[in-house]
C-alpha cells in the first residue's frame, strides 16, 4: 500500500505542481492517475520513488516514510516504465532488461537467463535479445521497457504514459498484456495517462486531476461514470456525448444501445442471456461503462 | 630519389618522434576536457565563462608559448615537454567546447530513466553519460588529433625535433623534395591516427554502427506485430 498524506510540491520557480494531495493506493491493484498535462500526475508518480521530493507532506510505502529510505536503493526496488521506453541506446535488449539486476550485483549469466525469461513474459521473441533498442519498433521497445521494469520482481510498478507514443493497435495490445501481467504477477501498479479510455480500461481505481495537482474525483470507473463529481469530470470523461452516452432503443423485440450520434453500440442483455450476445461492440469500451 | 634513400633512417626516426610528441597532448586533451566539459554542461551558468576562458587559451600563439613556457614551469628551452604542454593546452581549448556539447547532446529522457531505475550519479556518468557522449567526443578528438600533429611541426623552429625539421631545412636550402617529405609525412601520421581513432570508436561504441540496418529491421519486425494485434 502506498499512502500520500497532504503532499504538496512547489518547484523552485514557484509553480505548485501538487497541492495538499492525499490518496491511498491499494496493493495488488492498478491505480490510474489521469489528467491533462500540467496536472501534476507525473510529479506524484515520481514522488513515490523519490525522483521528486515533496515540499511538505508524507509518502509511505507499507508504512515506511519514503523520505527515510535511500533514493538509489528505493528506485532499484521499484519498477519504472516511461514514455519512449527510456531504454539505454548503447545496450542490447537483454542487457537493458538486466540493467537493474546488474546494478544490484546479480551475476551477468544469471541476469541474462532472467532477461530471456522476461522477454517471453512480455511477448518478445528471444531472437531480439542481441539487438540494440534503435533496431526495434516502438511497440517492441515499450515491451522491453516493461520487461526491464519487472526484472527485479518489484512489488510496485510505476508507469508514466508508457503507451503514449505507440500506434493505437499496438497500444490496445500492450494494454491487454499489462492487464494479463498484473493479473498473473499481482503487482501494485501506478499508471499515469492523459487518456481517459485507457484509465477506465486499466484502472481498478481511477484518480482524475484538474490543473495544478487538484483531485477532481477518485473512484472505480463505474463509480465515476455513474456519478461524476462535477461538471469538469463529466466533461473530461465525455459522459454527455459519444460512446459513453448510450440510449436504449427497441429494435425487433430487443433493446439496442445507440450512442449520441445514433450509431448502434451494442445490445442490452441481462445476466441470464449474456451468452447469447456480445455486450459492447465498441472496441475500446471500458469495463462496465454500459448501463445495466 | 637518392636523398630519400640516404635519409630514410632519419625520416623514419623523425616520424616516430613526431608521432610520439603528438600522443600525450591528445590524451591529456581528452582526459582534462571531459570533466571540465561535463561541469560546464551540468552547471549551465558556468558554461559561458568556461568556454570563454578556453577560447582565449586557443588564441595564444604557439611559438611565443613554446618560448615563454620554460620560464613559467622551469623546463629547459629545448625540452620537448614545452611542446607537449603547449599542445595539451590547445587540445583542451578545442576539446572543452566539444565535450560540453557532447554531454548536452545526451538524451535527457535516457538520463532520467537511468536515474529512475536506480543508477547513482557516479555510476550513471560512467555507464550512461560518458558512452552516450562518446560519438561527439570522438569527433572532437579527431579534430584535436589532426591539429596537434600539424602543430608539433612548429616545435622544430625552437629546435625540438619533428618532421617540421624537413620543411624548415628544405626552405632554408631551397630543396622542394625535403619540404615535400615533411608535409607528406605529417599527413600520413594524421591519417594513421585518424584511422586508429575511428577504429577505436567502432570497437568501443558498436551501437553507433547498427543504425543502417534500422529501417529494414523495423519494417520486418513491425509486420508480425500488426498481424497479431489485428
Amino acid at each position: 500500500m502506498i499512502e500520500f498524506r497532504s503532499v504538496t510540491k512547489e518547484f523552485p520557480d514557484g509553480t505548485v505542481a501538487v497541492r495538499d494531495f492525499s490518496l491511498v493506493i491499494p496493493s495488488r491493484r492498478i491505480t490510474v492517475l489521469v489528467g491533462s498535462s500540467g496536472s501534476g500526475k507525473t510529479t506524484i508518480l515520481r514522488m513515490i520513488n523519490r525522483m521528486v521530493d515533496p515540499t511538505s507532506g508524507v509518502i509511505e510505502i507499507d508504512g515506511n516514510d519514503v523520505s527515510t529510505l535511500e533514493p538509489v536503493k528505493l528506485r532499484r526496488s521499484i519498477g519504472y516504465v516511461m514514455q519512449n521506453s527510456g531504454l539505454l541506446p548503447h545496450r542490447k535488449v537483454a542487457d537493458n532488461i538486466a540493467t537493474v539486476p546488474l546494478l544490484r550485483g546479480v551475476k551477468r549469466k544469471d541476469a541474462r537467463v532472467r532477461a530471456l525469461e522476461l522477454m517471453d513474459a512480455v511477448g518478445l521473441d528471444r531472437s531480439l535479445a542481441d539487438r540494440y533498442p534503435s533496431q526495434l519498433s516502438g511497440g517492441q521497445q515499450q515491451r522491453v521497457g516493461v520487461a526491464r521494469g519487472l526484472a527485479v520482481d518489484p512489488n510496485i510498478l510505476l508507469l508514466d504514459e508508457p503507451f503514449g507514443a505507440v500506434d493505437p493497435l499496438v497500444r490496445a495490445e500492450l494494454q491487454q498484456e499489462l492487464l494479463r501481467l498484473q493479473h498473473d504477477l499481482d503487482k501494485t501498479v501506478v499508471f499515469v495517462t492523459h487518456d481517459i479510455d485507457e484509465a477506465f480500461l486499466l484502472g481498478h481505481q481511477v484518480v482524475i486531476f484538474k490543473k495544478g495537482g487538484l483531485v477532481a474525483q477518485v473512484g472505480t470507473p463505474q463509480e465515476i461514470l455513474a456519478d461524476p463529481a462535477d461538471e469538469f469530470v463529466a466533461k473530461f470523461i465525455g459522459a454527455d456525448r459519444g460512446k459513453r452516452a448510450l440510449r436504449v432503443r427497441s429494435e425487433a423485440g430487443r433493446d439496442v444501445l445507440v450512442d449520441s450520434e445514433g450509431r448502434a453500440a451494442g445490445v442490452l442483455v441481462t445476466d441470464d442471456d449474456e451468452a447469447g450476445a456480445v455486450a459492447a461492440a465498441s472496441g475500446a469500451s471500458a469495463q462496465g461503462d454500459q448501463p445495466r | 630519389m637518392n636523398w630519400l634513400i640516404e635519409n630514410a633512417g632519419q625520416i623514419w626516426q623523425l616520424t616516430l618522434i613526431h608521432a610520439g610528441l603528438s600522443v600525450p597532448p591528445i590524451i591529456v586533451g581528452l582526459v582534462l576536457s571531459v570533466p571540465i566539459g561535463w561541469l560546464a554542461n551540468r552547471y549551465r551558468a558556468s558554461r559561458g565563462t568556461v568556454l570563454a576562458i578556453v577560447g582565449i587559451l586557443y588564441a595564444v600563439p604557439s611559438l611565443p608559448l613554446f618560448l615563454v613556457l620554460p620560464s613559467i614551469i622551469g623546463t629547459k628551452v629545448l625540452d620537448p615537454a614545452n611542446v607537449v604542454i603547449s599542445l595539451s593546452i590547445y587540445a583542451v581549448a578545442i576539446m572543452v567546447r566539444t565535450a560540453s556539447d557532447a554531454f548536452a547532446a545526451v538524451d535527457v529522457d535516457v538520463l532520467l530513466a537511468a536515474t529512475a531505475v536506480g543508477f547513482s550519479t557516479w555510476r550513471r556518468f560512467w555507464s550512461v553519460e560518458l558512452p552516450l557522449a562518446g560519438p561527439v567526443l570522438l569527433s572532437g578528438i579527431r579534430v584535436v588529433s589532426v591539429s596537434t600533429i600539424s602543430l608539433v611541426s612548429v616545435g622544430s623552429v625552437i629546435g625540438v625535433p619533428s618532421l617540421g625539421y624537413f620543411f624548415l631545412r628544405g626552405f632554408q636550402v631551397g630543396f622542394p623534395l625535403e619540404i615535400g617529405v615533411g608535409i607528406v609525412g605529417t599527413i600520413v601520421i594524421a591519417v594513421v591516427f585518424d584511422l586508429i581513432l575511428a577504429g577505436l570508436g567502432r570497437v568501443l561504441m558498436p551501437w553507433t554502427h547498427r543504425r543502417s540496418r534500422r529501417t529494414r529491421v523495423a519494417i520486418r519486425d513491425e509486420t508480425p506485430e500488426l498481424v497479431e494485434a489485428a
